[in-house]
C-alpha cells in the first residue's frame, strides 16, 4: 500500500475525533453550571456506579464456579453451550429484556412457581431487575474471559500436580487462585464499563428515583424536559465516568478475545469426586437454564405472532436493516483503511499505537453522549427526524469498530508478515495489493467483523430514541413503543423477529466470509 | 572505472542490527553466476535482503549498472527473489501468481496470459495453470516461483536457499533449471546456500560470509583449492 493507505487511515481517524471529542465540544458548550444538578441527577450518578459495581461483581463471581466447570469437564453439546456463551453479545438489549419478562416479569414462570409454594410475587422492576438483565448479559461474558484464564494454564501444570499428588484444594491454591487474580480485575473492569453505559436495560426495567442511570438520566432531561443544557451537563459527566473508567480497564484488562481455541477442556485428574462432578453438571446446567430459559420463551410466544405483525413493524425492520447494512459497510470500511494504516506504521511504533488507539477510543464512548453532540450540532440546520437513521448508522460504526479492528489487526499482520515481503517483490501495491491480496487473505475477520457490526446495528436502542419520530423508528424503538403500549402479543412477535435478524445477519455475513476464504 | 558501473557493486555496504555487522564492498560482473556461502547466521540472507531493499544499509550504497538502488522499492529494483518460503501466493491459481509478474494488478490481455501459458510450460507445469499451490508438489512449487522470475525477466536474480526443503536429486533438477535459465536470459545469479556441492554444481564464483564481511567474489576452483580460515572452519 502506498502513500493512499496511510491518507485513509489518517483521514477515518481524523473522523473518529470528531465525531468522539467534536460532539463532545458542542456538548461542553452547551452544558449547564455544575450547580443545576438536582438530587435527582445525584441519585442517578450514585446509582450508575452502585449497580455497575455490584453487576460486574455478581457477574465475576458466578463466572468462577461455571467456568471452572466447564474447563474440567467434557460431555456433549460443550462446544455448542461455549458458542451460545458469546452469543449475548449480539442480542439485542430489547429482546433480552422481554426474555428476562417472560420468566421473572410479573406474570412469568418465577412468579408463577413462587405463587404455587403460597409466596407473594416478586417485581422485575427496579434496580434488582437492572442488575439482573447486566448479569444476563454479562455472566456469559466473564465465563468465557475466566474460562480463556483457565485453558491458559499450560497442561503440563495439571500433569505435574498429578504427578505430586495435589487435590482440588491444592490445584486451587497453586495453580487457580494465581490465574484468577490476573484475570478477575480485567475481566470486572471490563464488565463495570459495559455497565456504566447501560441505557436500554434502564429504560425498560429501572427508571424512577432508584433505577435512572446517568445514560437514561440524559435521555429523560432531553426527550421528557427538553433541557438541553442539563442533557449536556450530565452528557459531560457520563463522559467524565467512562473517561476515568476506561483509563483504569485499560491498564489491568486483557482484551475481550473472540472465540478461538476455548473447545478443548483441559485434561485433569483432580475432578473425581462424585460431589465435585454433581456440583458441576448443576451449575453448568444452572447456568444453561438462566441463560436460554429466557431466549426459548421469547421464541415461544413471538414466533406464532410473527404473522400477524402490524405493518409499521415491518416498516420498521425495512429501515432497521437498512440501518445495520450501512453501518456494517462503514464499520468494515473504516476498519480496514485504520488497520492497513497501522501494520504499515509498525516501524514508527507511537504513531501506529496511537492510531489504534483513536479506533479503540469508542469501548469507553457513551452512544448517548455523541448522539447528543451530533443532536447538539445538526439540531440547528437539520430536522432531527431527517438525519435520524444516518445518525443512527454512523454512532453504530463507530461503537462496533474496535471489535472489527480487533478481529481484522491480528489478521492482517499475520498476512503481512507472511506474505508481504513477497508482494513487495512483486510490486504489489496500492489498491491492487487491497485486492488481490488483503481482501481475499482477510475475507474470514472481514466477515465476522462485518456481521458483528450488522448485528451490532440491528439490535441497538440507543441513539435513535434522541432523534426519531413514528415515521423513522428502527425496529428495537418500535419494539420498545409497543412494550410501553402494553401490546405484549406484538411485542413479542416484534421480539422474534428483532432476534431472527439480528442472529441471520451475523451467520449471513459470517459465513460468507468463510466460504470466501481460499487458502 | 567501468568495472564500477556494469553488474552489481556493494559500495562500502555496512549493515547493522542488534548484535549483528556486516560489511560488504566488492563487485558482481553481469553475467556472473555467484554463489553466496557461510556458516548459518553469518548474514547471507540478510545481505540478499539489502540488495532486494528489505534490509536497510546502515552506511555506504548498493549500486546495479552504475545506479543507486537505494531509492528504489523492492518492487521496482532491477531483481527477482526467491525466499527460504511463501513464494506463492497460497489463495491465487499457479497462472494468477505467474501473472503478478507482468503486471501486479493482474489485468492481463490473452498475449501476456499467453505468455503466462508458455512459461508455465517451459517449466514444465503446463497442466497446472488452475491449480493453487497447496496442490502442487515442493518441485513444481520451486518451478512455479522460477517461471515467474523468467517472466519478470530483471537482470539479477537472488536465490536465498528456495530449494532447501527438497531432496538432493530434486534439489539438483531445480539448480540446473536455474543455470538454463539465467544462460538464457544472460542473467546475474547470486545463490545463497550452506552446501559446497550446490555452489559448485552451478556457479563460477564464491562470495564467502564469516565473522562480519562478506569478502569479494573469487573463482570457485581457486576457492576451494586453497580456502579461506573463515572457509576453512566452516567446511571442516
Amino acid at each position: 500500500m502506498g502513500r493512499g493507505a496511510l491518507w485513509a487511515g489518517g483521514l477515518v481517524a481524523a473522523l473518529l475525533i470528531a465525531l468522539n471529542l467534536g460532539t463532545l465540544g458542542a456538548v461542553a458548550l452547551r452544558a449547564d453550571a455544575p450547580g443545576r444538578l438536582g438530587a435527582a441527577d445525584w441519585a442517578a450518578l450514585r446509582f450508575t456506579l452502585w449497580q455497575a459495581v455490584v453487576s460486574a461483581g455478581l457477574s465475576v463471581a458466578l463466572a468462577v464456579p461455571v467456568a471452572r466447570a466447564l474447563a474440567r469437564r467434557s460431555f456433549p453439546g460443550r462446544a455448542l453451550l461455549i458458542t451460545a456463551l458469546g452469543a449475548p453479545f449480539l442480542l439485542p438489549t430489547l429482546v433480552a429484556v422481554l426474555g428476562l419478562l417472560a420468566v421473572f416479569g410479573r406474570g412469568g414462570i418465577v412468579n408463577h412457581g413462587l405463587a404455587a409454594i403460597g409466596l407473594g410475587p416478586v417485581s422485575i422492576y427496579g434496580p434488582q431487575g437492572v442488575i439482573l438483565a447486566h448479569v444476563f448479559f454479562n455472566l456469559p461474558l466473564a465465563t468465557r474471559l475466566i474460562l480463556q484464564g483457565w485453558l491458559a494454564i499450560p497442561a503440563e501444570r495439571f500433569r505435574l500436580a498429578a504427578a505430586l499428588g495435589f487435590g482440588p484444594s491444592e490445584i486451587a491454591r497453586h495453580l487457580e487462585r494465581p490465574m484468577l487474580r490476573e484475570v478477575l480485575p480485567g475481566a470486572f473492569l471490563v464488565i463495570f464499563l459495559i455497565c456504566l453505559t447501560s441505557f436500554a436495560v434502564a429504560l425498560t426495567l429501572g427508571g424512577g428515583p432508584r433505577a435512572t442511570t446517568v445514560e437514561l438520566a440524559i435521555y429523560q432531561a432531553f426527550r421528557l424536559d427538553f433541557d438541553l443544557g442539563r442533557a449536556a451537563l450530565l452528557a459531560l459527566i457520563q463522559f467524565g465516568l467512562c473517561a476515568v473508567a476506561a483509563a483504569l480497564a485499560w491498564g489491568v484488562a486483557s482484551p475481550a478475545g473472540f472465540g478461538a481455541g476455548l473447545d478443548r477442556p483441559v485434561e485433569r485428574r483432580d475432578g473425581g469426586s462424585l460431589m465435585l462432578k454433581a456440583q458441576d453438571v448443576a451449575l453448568v446446567a444452572l447456568a444453561a437454564a438462566f441463560l436460554l430459559t429466557p431466549l426459548a420463551a421469547v421464541v415461544a410466544r413471538g414466533l406464532p405472532q410473527i404473522t400477524e405483525l402490524p405493518a409499521p413493524v415491518w416498516q420498521a425492520a425495512g429501515r432497521s436493516l437498512g440501518v445495520a447494512l450501512a453501518s456494517a459497510g462503514l464499520t468494515i470500511a473504516c476498519a480496514l483503511a485504520l488497520a492497513v494504516a497501522v501494520v504499515r506504521l509498525a516501524p514508527r511504533p507511537r504513531i501506529a499505537g496511537a492510531l489504534e488507539g483513536v479506533g479503540l477510543m469508542a469501548l469507553a464512548a457513551s452512544p448517548l453522549v455523541i448522539g447528543t453532540g451530533l443532536f447538539l450540532i445538526l439540531f440547528p440546520v437539520l430536522r432531527p427526524t431527517a438525519a435520524a437513521l444516518p445518525a443512527t448508522a454512523l454512532v453504530n460504526a463507530a461503537m462496533a469498530l474496535p471489535f472489527a479492528l480487533r478481529a481484522l489487526l491480528p489478521a492482517l499482520r499475520e498476512v503481512e508478515a507472511t506474505q508481504g515481503r513477497l508482494a513487495d517483490s512483486l510490486g504489489l501495491h496500492g489498491l491492487a495489493r487491497l485486492r488481490l491480496l488483503i481482501l481475499p487473505r482477510l475475507a474470514r475477520p472481514l466477515g465476522f467483523a462485518a456481521g458483528l457490526a450488522a448485528a451490532l446495528s440491528m439490535g441497538d436502542l440507543g441513539v435513535i430514541v434522541l432523534f426519531a419520530d413514528a415515521q423513522t423508528a428502527t425496529l428495537p424503538l418500535q419494539l420498545y413503543r409497543l412494550m410501553g403500549a402494553y401490546r405484549m402479543d406484538d411485542a413479542a412477535g416484534a421480539a422474534f423477529l428483532l432476534l431472527a435478524a439480528s442472529l441471520t445477519l451475523f451467520w449471513i455475513f459470517d459465513r460468507g466470509g468463510r466460504l470466501g476464504a481460499r487458502n | 572505472m567501468a568495472r564500477a558501473t556494469d553488474g552489481l557493486h556493494l559500495q562500502d555496504v555496512e549493515i547493522r542490527q542488534e548484535g549483528f555487522r556486516l560489511t560488504a564492498d566488492w563487485t558482481v560482473a553481469e553475467g556472473a553466476r555467484v554463489a553466496v556461502l557461510g556458516p548459518s547466521g553469518a548474514g547471507k540472507s540478510t545481505l540478499l535482503g539489502a540488495i532486494a531493499g528489505f534490509v536497510a544499509v546502515s552506511a555506504g550504497r548498493i549500486l546495479w549498472a552504475g545506479r543507486d538502488l537505494g531509492l528504489l522499492t523492492p518492487g521496482d529494483r532491477p531483481l527477482s527473489i526467491l525466499f527460504q518460503d511463501q513464494n506463492l501466493f497460497p489463495h491465487l491459481t499457479v497462472a494468477q501468481n505467474l501473472g503478478l509478474a507482468l503486471r501486479p494488478s493482474l489485468r492481463l490481455d490473452r498475449a501476456e496470459w499467453a505468455r503466462v501459458a508458455e512459461a508455465l510450460e517451459r517449466v514444465g507445469l503446463g497442466e497446472m495453470e488452475a491449480r493453487r499451490p497447496a496442490q502442487l508438489s515442493g518441485g513444481q512449487a520451486g518451478r512455479a516461483a522460477l517461471a515467474r522470475a523468467l517472466l519478470r525477466a530483471r537482470p539479477l536474480l537472488l536465490l536465498d536457499e528456495p530449494f532447501a526443503a527438497l531432496g538432493p536429486a530434486l534439489k539438483a533438477e531445480m539448480l540446473a533449471l536455474v543455470a538454463e535459465i539465467t544462460a538464457e536470459a544472460g542473467a546475474t545469479l547470486l545463490m545463497v546456500t550452506h552446501d559446497p556441492r550446490d555452489a559448485q554444481a552451478i556457479t563460477d564464483q564464491v562470495i564467502v560470509v564469516a565473522e562480519g564481511a562478506a569478502s569479494a567474489p573469487r573463482p570457485i576452483a581457486e576457492l576451494f583449492a586453497d580456502p579461506p580460515e573463515a572457509l576453512r572452519a566452516y567446511l571442516g
